[in-house]
Formats: structure tokens, C-alpha cells, sequence
């Protein structure tokens, strides 16, 4: 029925492939898993910021398929690091840019490090 | 594939949107266009604020990279709908496990091995004759992640979410599933707190079989509910 689990029984992977799409959402992911083991916050919070989250992008016009998932995910992750005062917006924005400005200046193919950044200047 | 259109859209908080990642490359003055430019790296908009999050993270010594490794590690290699089935699979053959796991799930669950986050409070509801269960979580996406791993898609569905509740028979005839009428459905809405297992019924024709045999007719919907256990023929 699944040709992936016939081919690697081991895997927990079902019909519908691997878990996290993309690198991020396993990143994401882990954070968040992380965080609430060091105590940041509990369970319960990180339920309500996920569903205000997934309300939030309904309420933008997200027909929220499931497909966008971990873009809420990483929105509540976002939103609880600042009202838990980890870090402010304007922090999180400007490294954002950071690391744009250094994937812009790293050359393809080689790993992209916040070092990179030619403006790097507060980390 | 509309997903992937979808995701090259992201739902960024507003104050994030003005950065248009497709200017970044225009002030390079080479005459040519960002899109044929190949020569440097580049990060999508959300690639980008996940590593942000874990700079700052890291800085604080909230998080380290090889501790988020291993967990991505387990969740992709260790944890999934198998673990459920191997949980099924023992409350089909051994009554007594069946007796623990109705009186504390979570405690019979993690005597196999499995627990600790997102199963840390886990009922099982039974399936009967008379009656078929099944399991939502309306406002986000709670599920028993030691049993059964991370949830699929449809399962983090806005349609899934809302429809299950309104019209849980017509959402089984959308998986394939038909029940008598007479038949009652019932649905559990999970919570950060509580979290549900479905246990199916035994299929019919598998007496004798040893658990591991059991455990291949389990099937990850069929502890969802939005599913039935494979029947003998179809496994074999």
C-alpha cells in the first residue's frame, strides 16, 4: 500500500513522505522542541500562540491546507521569543538582514555563516 | 504543485514583508539579472528568519546545534506511526496489557518504550461494534507524537479541523471509509493537555497471529480513526 514503508520498514515515514519538507521546517521544529525543554514556556502557551498564529494567517486569506503549517509554526515561534522578551522584533529583523547579506556574499555551493555578512557589526 | 507555489508565498508578519527578496540583487551593476545570477547563495524569506531565531538562540545559550541534530534525528527516524502500532498490536493479543492501557495509557504506552513529549497525558478510545471513533484537534494540530509521530498534512488542515467535527461521516467517506448507519461516531477533540489514541478492533481471521503480524494490519489512520486496520487478505 505504501511503497515507502515497504522499502524501509524501519522508517516512521508514511504514505505521504518525510516529515519536514524543507531543512527550516526541521529547524523550526527543533527550536521550539528545545525551548520548551529549557522551561521558556509550557505546552499549553506554545498551543495558544500556534493556533493564534493559524488564526492570524486565515484572517490574511491563508485557505491554511496544511501546506503552510510550519510558516505558522515559525510565526508562534517568533511571537513567543518576544513576548518572553528572548529578543525584540527589531533584533530578529536586523539579523534576518544579517544573514541575507551574507548568503549574498557567500559563493554558491560553500555553507552560508553569519560571518559572511560584510556589515557584521553587533554579533 | 500548488504547495510548493503556496510556499514561496509565506504568511510573514507585516512588519517583515517589506524586505522584497527578488531587489536584493539588482544593485550589483553586472547588467544582469538577479535570476541568471547564480554566483552567489541565497536564502528563502522564511529560510532566512529560522536562522535569525537561531542566532539569537544560540547567543543566549537557549539552543545548540547539535542538540536541535538529534532532535530532528528521532523525530525523523525514531518516532512514527509504527510505535502505535506495536502499542495496538499488544492490546490485540494480551488482555492484561489491554486492562493497563485502559486505566492509564500513558503509563502502558511508555512500558513498550515510548513517551515523553506530546504523550504525556494519552487516553485510548476504543472502537466497538457500536461505535467508531475519531480524533481532531480543532484550534491547532495536538497529537500523540510518541505513538504515532509528527501529523500529516490533512491532519494540520483548516478543512480537516472544522470538518471533523461538523461532519465526521462525510469526512470518513473522503479516506474511503463507510460505516453502518446505525453506527455511532464519535470525536475527540485533542488539547495541549490530552491527547487520544484510537484503538481499532481487531480484524476478523487474525487469531493465532503472533504481534508482529498484528502490528502490520495497523495502519496510521486507523489510530487516527479516519481509517480501518487492514484486513488479513490486504496485508498479506
Amino acid at each position: 500500500m505504501t511503497a515507502m514503508q515497504d522499502i524501509l520498514p524501519d522508517l516512521p515515514c508514511d504514505a505521504e513522505g518525510p516529515i519536514f519538507a524543507e531543512p527550516w521546517q526541521a529547524q523550526a521544529f527543533a527550536m521550539t522542541v528545545a525551548l520548551h525543554k529549557a522551561g521558556l514556556f509550557t505546552w499549553p502557551e506554545w498551543a495558544d500562540a500556534l493556533s493564534h498564529a493559524i488564526k492570524h494567517a486565515q484572517a490574511e486569506g491563508d485557505p491554511d491546507h496544511g501546506d503552510t503549517y510550519y510558516h505558522h509554526w515559525l510565526r508562534a515561534l517568533e511571537s513567543l521569543i518576544i513576548a518572553k522578551c528572548v529578543a525584540d522584533e527589531a533584533l530578529l529583523h536586523a539579523l534576518r538582514d544579517a544573514w541575507d547579506r551574507a548568503a549574498d556574499a557567500t559563493p554558491h555551493g560553500q555553507p552560508i555563516v553569519l560571518e559572511n555578512d560584510p556589515q557584521r557589526a553587533f554579533v | 504543485m500548488d504547495g510548493v507555489e503556496k510556499a514561496a508565498q509565506p504568511v510573514h508578519p507585516p512588519s517583515m514583508t517589506h524586505h522584497d527578496h527578488d531587489n536584493d540583487h539588482h544593485d550589483h551593476g553586472h547588467g544582469h539579472h538577479h535570476d541568471h545570477d547564480r554566483e552567489h547563495s541565497e536564502l528563502s524569506e522564511v529560510a532566512l528568519r529560522v536562522r535569525a531565531l537561531e542566532t539569537i538562540l544560540t547567543q543566549k545559550g537557549l539552543v545548540d546545534a547539535a542538540a536541535l541534530d538529534a532532535i530532528v534525528e528521532t523525530y525523523e527516524t525514531k518516532i512514527g506511526p509504527r510505535n502505535g502500532a506495536r502499542v495496538v498490536a499488544r492490546a490485540w493479543a494480551d488482555p492484561a496489557y489491554l486492562a493497563r492501557l485502559r486505566d492509564n495509557a500513558t503509563a502502558a504506552i511508555a512500558e513498550l518504550g515510548y513517551g515523553g513529549r506530546q504523550g504525556e497525558h494519552m487516553q485510548i478510545v476504543e472502537n466497538t461494534p457500536d461505535t467508531h471513533n475519531m480524533v481532531v484537534c480543532t484550534l491547532c494540530s495536538c497529537y500523540p507524537w510518541p505513538v504515532l509521530g509528527l501529523p500529516p498534512v490533512w491532519y494540520k488542515s483548516a478543512p480537516y479541523r472544522s470538518r471533523a467535527v461538523i461532519d465526521p461521516r462525510g469526512v470518513l467517506k473522503d479516506f474511503g471509509v463507510t460505516l453502518p448507519e446505525t453506527m455511532r461516531i464519535r470525536v475527540w477533540d485533542s488539547t495541549a493537555e490530552m491527547r487520544y489514541l484510537v484503538l481499532p478492533m481487531r480484524p476478523a481471521g487474525t487469531e493465532g497471529w503472533s504481534e508482529e503480524q498484528l502490528a502490520h494490519l495497523v495502519t496510521r489512520d486507523s489510530m487516527i480513526g479516519t481509517g480501518l486496520p487492514l484486513t488479513p487478505g490486504a496485508s498479506a
